[in-house]
C-alpha cells in the first residue's frame, strides 16, 4: 500500500501554507501551516469540520480565493514548480488543463442552458485546440468510462434532464478530459442519496487505476475516507494536525483530535453498546480566536500540558509516514481513555411498552395534486396527477419509545412526518394520537393537542428566529400554552436552558451569536417547553459536524429517557438512527418497506432495499468487510410510481423469486412477519430472506 | 491527565449597547457612498430644522428693488421675480418636507411631507405585502389585482387624480404619497414574506397554533426590515420629486408657500432673459436631495452586502 512513497516526488506538495482573507475588521487567517504531499495515483483525503479551512485549501491550490483571499505563507509546488505568486493568467492555463476540480453542487458546475456534450468538448477545443468533431468522440468516449449508460444520447441532453449522480458523473468526466496530473473534488457527492453516492463512490476508487491521476478528496465524511483514500489529512480550526496511510489513521490515530473524531462517528455496530457516541467537549474556535503561541487543540485536550498551552507544536514525524502535531503522542494510550464526568448522560432505564401505542397511523395517504398545464385541465376535466408523497402507511410507534424513520430523499418521511404533525392535510387513512383523531390540520386542532405534538427541525440556522432572544423564543411556547405562570417563565427558560446544557447567560442571547450545535440545542429546549407527549425530530443532526451529532443526539436521549416523550426520529443515515432509536421504519417512495425493532433491522433477515442501503453506507472502518451491492438506476417518480411492489424496478434479490421476480411488478407485496414486532414489506418467502448473509462484517 | 472542563459553556459576552450601536453605525462609515449621500441629506435636514438661524429673511419678505438678482452679499443665491431670497425660500421649503407637517390651521408633528407619506405607505404596504405573501391562496390574487391597478396608472397622473380630487394640503399630498408608493412596498414586501415562510421558525410558529396576524407582523416582519428601510429611503426621495413634479405643475402646496417645485415653475419664464437663479436653485435642490438618498441607499445596501 504504501509503496513508492519516498521514491516518486509528489505532484502536489504543500509547505507551510498559510491562507488569509480581508473583512471589515482586518485579516483573518484562515489557514496556516499546511502540509503534506500528494503522489500520483493515489487519493489524499483532507478531512475536517465546518470551518476547519478544507475549502480553503482546496482553492487555494490554484488560487480561487476571491476577490478578498490570498495566500500569505509557504509554498504550493505542482510538479515542482511554485504555484504561489504566480500571474492569474499563467494559472489559467493549468486550471482545466493539468489542475481540475470537481465541486459539491453539480447543477452549479454545469451550464443549465448548454447541451452536455458542447460542455465537454469545450474543454477539449479550449485547451487541446482541436476540432469539434474529435472532440465529440473523445468526449463520448469519456462518458462511457465513467460508467454512464447511453453516453452517445446524453451528449445531447440537458443538465437537467439527467439525474444529480449522472450530473456528478459529467462532471467528474470534464474534470478528467485533459487527463490531467491532479484532481481536486470538494465535497462530492455530500449533495447526493446514500445509493448513488455508492456508485459515484465507486467511480472515485476507479479513477485511480484507470487515470493515474494524483487525487485530493476534501470532505468532512470520515466513512467517504474510509472507502476512497489512501492516505489522510486531519485539519482543525485552520492547521492540518495529523496525515499518515488511512488504515494507521483509523486504527492507531495518534493526535488527541483524531482520536476523539473516531470516537464521535456513528459506525454501524453490531450492538447497540459498541454504538455509543462521545462527542469532543468544547467549541472549536473562531478565527479570530486562535492563539499564535499554543496548541490550537488544548483548551478540548483531554491530555493537554502546560507546554502545550504555552507553545505551538509543530507537525513532526512520529512513525514513519504518519505526522502529528502534538508533543505528547507517544504518552497517549488511545486504547485506554475513559469518557469524563458528565460527558455521555446517564440514561433512566427506558420504560415499558404499554398496550396502547401513542400514535396510530392507518393506510395514510398524503398525494400532492400536480398543477396539469393541459387545456382541460383548466375546465376541470383533464386527468388529476398526483404526486404520490406518502403511499397507503400503516404504523403505530408505543408510548415512551422513539422510532426511527430512515430513508433517500424524496422517499416520503418528511411529508409523513409533516402529515402527523398537521402542516400536511392526508388525503386518506386514519391517523390518530393519544385517541383524538389528528387528520385534520393544526389550524382546526385544540390548543391543548398542539401542545402535546412538537417538532425539531433539521437546519439549525433556520428553526430560530433571527430577530428574538433566545429567551423570548423559549419563553414563547410557555406564554402560548399558558405551561406557567408569567412570572415564572424567567426562571422555567433557564431550567430549560441548563437541561440542554447550555448556561443561563444565554437567554439574552441572539440566534446569530450562535453556533450551529447551540441553536439546535435551543430549538430542542423550545420543543420541549411545553412537556409535549411527542416529539417529531426531522434530521435534526444532518446539518451539524460529526463531534456536535453527537453531543446533541445523546442530549435528545437524555431528555427523553427523563421526561417519558415519545419521539419519531426521521434521518437518512442508518447509522446514525442505530444508536438512537427503539424502533426503525424503512421507507421508500412512499411506502414502508421494513420496520421492527432496531436490532432486527440491521441483521437479516432484511428487505431487499433495506439491504441495499446498509451496504452503501460509507463504513468508517478501512477494515470492515461490507457487501457491494448497488442499485441500478434512479428513483422513480412518485408521479408515477411503479406497479405491484414499488421497488421492482431496482430491487436486486429479484431472482430469489421462481419466475425471476414477475409477480413483483404485478402485485403488492405480502407483509412477512420475522417476529412480532419485525415486517418486511416482499414477496420473498420468509425462509429465502433468512439466508441473507450479514451485510457489514468488522474485523 | 486533567479533565473536567464546564460541561456548560458560558456564552460570550454580549458587547454593550454603545458598541452595538458602534457596530452599527460603521457600517454606513464603510462605505464612502452612503457617507457622502448622509451628509448631503443631513445638509438639508440640518439647515430645514435651523432654518431661522440661517437667514434673517423669512421665505416671504418681499423686496422689489432687489428682483430676479444673481448671488451677492446680501442673497447669497439671489432673489426671484417677487425679491424674496431664494435661500431662504429653499430652506424653509425643505421644513414641510423633511421636518414638520402641518395639520390643519395651527397644529403640526414632527417628519415632512415625504416622510409621512413614505410612513403611511409602508404601513398599508406592508400589510398588504403580508397578507399576500404569506396567506397565498386567492387573498394573494386579489391583493396583486389590486396592486397591478394602482400601478397601471402612470405615477404622476395618479398624482394629479388624487390631488385634483381632493385639494392640495400637506396631509393630502401625505395621502397622495402613501396611495403611490403603496404598490411598490407591497410587492416588495410580499417578496420578502414568500421567502421567509419557507424558514423552519415560521412552521414552528404554526406548530403552535399561533393566528396567522402574530405571524405576519411579529415573525415575519422583523426579519424583513432590512430591505424595507433601504426602499423606505429610496422612496423619500421619490416622493419629493414627486412634489417637486406637481408643484411644476402647479398642483403643489398653494403660494406664497415655499414649494420648491412651483418655484421652478415660476423662475422658468426668466431663464432666457438672463437670470436663471430663482429655477437653478430649487433645481439643483431636489435633485442633490433625491440623489443624496439614493447614494445613502445604495451605499448601505451594498456595504451590507458585502461580506455576506
Amino acid at each position: 500500500m504504501t509503496e513508492d512513497y519516498h521514491v516518486q516526488s509528489p505532484v502536489l506538495k504543500l509547505e507551510d501554507v498559510a491562507i488569509s482573507y480581508e473583512t471589515r475588521y482586518g485579516d483573518v487567517e484562515a489557514v496556516r501551516q499546511v502540509t503534506f504531499d500528494v503522489h500520483r495515483a493515489t487519493t489524499f483525503g483532507v478531512v475536517g469540520e465546518s470551518g476547519c479551512g478544507k475549502s480553503t485549501v482546496a482553492f487555494g491550490i490554484v488560487d480561487f480565493l476571491g476577490a478578498n483571499g490570498k495566500i500569505v505563507g509557504g509554498s504550493i509546488k505542482f510538479q515542482g514548480r511554485e504555484l504561489v505568486g504566480r500571474s492569474q493568467a499563467e494559472l489559467r492555463k493549468l486550471r482545466g488543463d493539468q489542475i481540475a476540480m470537481v465541486y459539491q453542487d453539480p447543477m452549479q458546475a454545469l451550464n443549465p442552458s448548454v447541451t452536455i456534450g458542447d460542455q465537454l468538448a469545450e474543454v477539449l477545443t479550449t485547451h487541446r485546440g482541436i476540432s469539434k468533431a474529435e472532440a465529440w468522440e473523445k468526449s463520448i468516449d469519456m462518458l462511457s468510462r465513467v460508467y454512464m449508460p447511453d453516453a452517445a444520447n446524453v451528449m445531447n441532453r440537458y443538465p437537467h434532464q439527467i439525474s444529480g449522480g449522472q450530473q456528478q458523473r459529467v462532471v467528474i468526466a470534464m474534470a478528467l478530459l485533459n487527463n490531467p496530473a491532479l484532481l481536486i473534488m470538494d465535497e462530492p457527492t455530500t449533495a447526493l442519496d446514500v445509493t448513488v453516492e455508492a456508485v459515484v463512490l465507486d467511480l472515485i476508487e476507479d479513477l485511480k487505476r484507470d487515470f493515474d491521476t494524483a487525487i485530493v478528496y476534501i470532505t468532512h465524511d470520515l466513512g467517504v475516507v474510509a472507502r476512497v483514500c489512501n492516505y489522510v489529512g486531519v485539519m482543525y480550526a485552520g492547521e492540518m494536525v495529523e496525515t499518515g496511510p488511512v488504515e494507521v489513521i483509523y486504527g492507531n490515530p495518534l493526535h488527541p483530535y483524531t482520536q476523539g473524531l473516531m470516537r464521535c462517528v456513528p459506525k454501524l455496530g453490531s450492538t447497540k453498546e459498541s454504538s455509543i457516541l462521545y462527542p469532543i467537549r468544547g467549541r472549536v474556535p473562531a478565527p479570530k480566536d486562535r492563539p499564535k503561541g499554543a496548541c490550537i487543540f488544548a483548551p478540548r485536550c483531554d491530555y493537554a500540558t502546560d507546554r502545550c498551552r504555552t507553545e505551538g507544536p509543530k507537525l513532526r514525524e512520529i512513525e514513519p509516514g504518519h505526522r502529528a502535531r502534538c508533543f505528547c503522542s507517544e504518552e497517549i494510550e488511545a486504547a485506554a481513555w475513559q469518557p469524563p464526568e458528565g460527558l455521555v448522560p446517564e440514561l433512566a432505564p427506558s420504560v415499558e411498552v404499554e398496550e396502547k401505542p401513542l400514535v396510530e397511523v392507518r393506510n395514510l395517504k398524503t398525494y400532492y395534486e400536480q398543477e396539469s398545464k393541459s387545456l382541460l385541465s383548466l375546465v376541470g376535466l383533464g386527468e388529476k396527477l398526483y404526486v404520490k408523497a406518502v403511499d397507503d402507511v400503516n404504523l403505530s410507534v408505543p408510548a415512551g419509545k422513539t422510532l426511527g424513520i430512515v430513508g433517500e430523499s424524496g422517499c416520503g418521511k418528511s411529508t409523513l412526518a409533516k402529515t402527523i404533525v398537521g402542516l400536511e392535510s392526508p388525503t386518506g387513512g386514519q391517523a390518530e394520537f393519544l385517541g383524538f383523531d389528528i387528520s385534520e390540520p393544526v389550524s382546526e386542532r385544540d390548543l391543548n393537542l398542539i401542545q402535546e405534538l412538537q417538532m425539531v427541525f433539521q437546519n439549525p440556522d433556520s428553526t430560530m428566529n433571527p430577530s428574538y432572544t433566545v429567551g423570548q423564543q423559549i419563553g414563547r411556547p410557555l406564554r402560548r400554552f399558558k405551561t406557567a405562570p408569567p412570572n415564572q417563565i424567567h426562571d422555567k427558560v433557564v431550567d430549560l436552558l441548563n437541561a440542554v446544557r447550555l448556561d443561563g447567560s444565554y437567554y439574552r442571547r441572539l440566534p446569530r451569536q450562535l453556533s450551529g450545535g447551540e441553536k439546535q440545542r435551543v430549538g430542542i429546549a423550545r420543543a420541549f417547553a411545553s412537556r409535549p407527549d411527542l416529539v417529531l425530530c426531522d434530521e435534526p443532526v444532518s446539518a451539524l459536524d460529526v463531534s456536535v451529532q453527537a453531543a446533541v443526539l445523546n442530549l435528545l436521549m437524555e431528555i427523553q429517557r427523563e421526561h417519558g416523550t415519545t419521539m419519531m426520529f426521521i434521518a437518512h443515515d442508518l447509522s446514525v438512527v442505530r444508536f438512537f432509536s427503539d424502533y426503525v421504519a424503512v421507507m421508500y417512495l412512499g411506502h414502508i418497506v421494513e420496520s421492527g425493532p432496531a436490532e432486527a433491522i440491521y441483521a437479516p433477515p432484511y428487505h431487499p432495499y433495506t439491504e441495499a442501503l446498509l451496504s452503501a453506507v460509507p463504513i468508517p472502518d478501512p477494515t470492515a468487510e461490507q457487501k457491494h451491492i448497488r442499485l441500478e438506476g434512479t428513483v422513480p417518480s412518485a408521479l408515477n410510481p411503479p406497479s405491484g411492489c414499488v421497488f421492482h424496478t431496482r430491487c436486486p434479490r429479484r431472482d430469489m423469486l421462481p419466475d425471476g421476480g414477475k409477480i413483483c411488478e404485478m402485485e403488492v407485496p405480502p407483509w412477512r412477519y420475522n417476529t412480532e414486532e419485525h415486517r418486511i414489506f416482499c414477496h420473498i418467502p420468509l425462509e429465502d430472506l433468512r439466508q441473507m448473509e450479514p451485510v457489514v462484517t468488522t474485523a | 491527565m486533567t479533565v473536567s472542563e464546564q460541561t456548560m459553556p458560558k456564552a460570550a459576552p454580549r458587547p454593550s449597547r454603545l458598541r452595538r450601536l458602534w457596530e452599527g453605525i460603521s457600517i454606513i462609515f464603510a462605505s464612502k457612498v452612503a457617507v457622502v449621500g448622509l451628509i448631503i441629506v443631513l445638509f438639508w435636514v440640518f439647515a430645514a430644522i435651523f432654518a431661522p438661524l440661517l437667514t434673517p429673511y423669512t421665505p416671504t419678505e418681499q423686496d422689489y428693488v432687489a428682483q430676479n438678482e444673481g448671488p451677492s452679499g446680501a442673497h447669497p443665491l439671489g432673489t426671484d421675480d417677487l425679491g424674496r431670497d431664494i435661500w431662504s425660500r429653499l430652506i424653509y421649503g425643505a421644513r414641510v418636507v423633511l421636518v414638520i407637517l402641518p395639520i390643519g390651521e395651527d397644529f403640526w408633528i414632527p417628519g415632512g411631507t415625504a416622510i409621512w407619506g413614505v410612513i403611511l405607505g409602508l404601513l398599508v404596504g406592508s400589510t398588504l405585502g403580508l397578507m399576500g405573501g404569506y396567506l397565498g391562496g386567492w387573498v394573494d390574487e386579489v391583493v396583486m389585482r389590486l396592486l397591478d391597478a394602482m400601478m397601471a396608472f402612470p405615477v404622476i397622473l395618479l398624482y394629479m387624480i388624487i390631488i385634483a380630487a381632493v385639494g392640495a394640503s400637506a396631509t393630502n399630498v401625505v395621502l397622495a404619497i402613501a396611495i403611490v408608493g403603496t404598490p411598490g412596498i407591497a410587492r416588495l414586501v410580499r417578496s420578502l414574506a414568500l421567502d421567509i415562510r419557507t424558514r423552519d421558525y415560521i412552521r414552528a410558529a404554526e406548530l403552535r397554533g399561533e393566528n396567522p396576524w402574530y405571524i405576519m407582523f411579529v415573525e415575519i416582519l422583523p426579519n424583513a426590515r432590512g430591505p424595507i428601510m433601504i426602499d423606505a429611503m429610496l422612496r423619500v426621495g421619490y416622493a419629493i420629486f414627486a412634489m417637486g413634479t406637481l408643484g411644476f405643475l402647479g398642483l403643489g402646496l398653494p403660494p406664497p408657500s415655499p414649494d420648491w417645485g412651483s418655484m421652478v415653475a415660476k423662475g422658468r419664464q426668466y431663464i432666457l432673459s438672463g437670470s436663471p437663479w430663482a429655477a437653478l436653485w430649487p433645481s439643483v435642490a431636489i435633485a442633490s436631495l433625491v440623489v443624496g438618498l439614493n447614494l445613502f441607499a445604495d451605499g448601505l445596501r451594498e456595504e451590507s452586502l458585502r461580506y455576506q
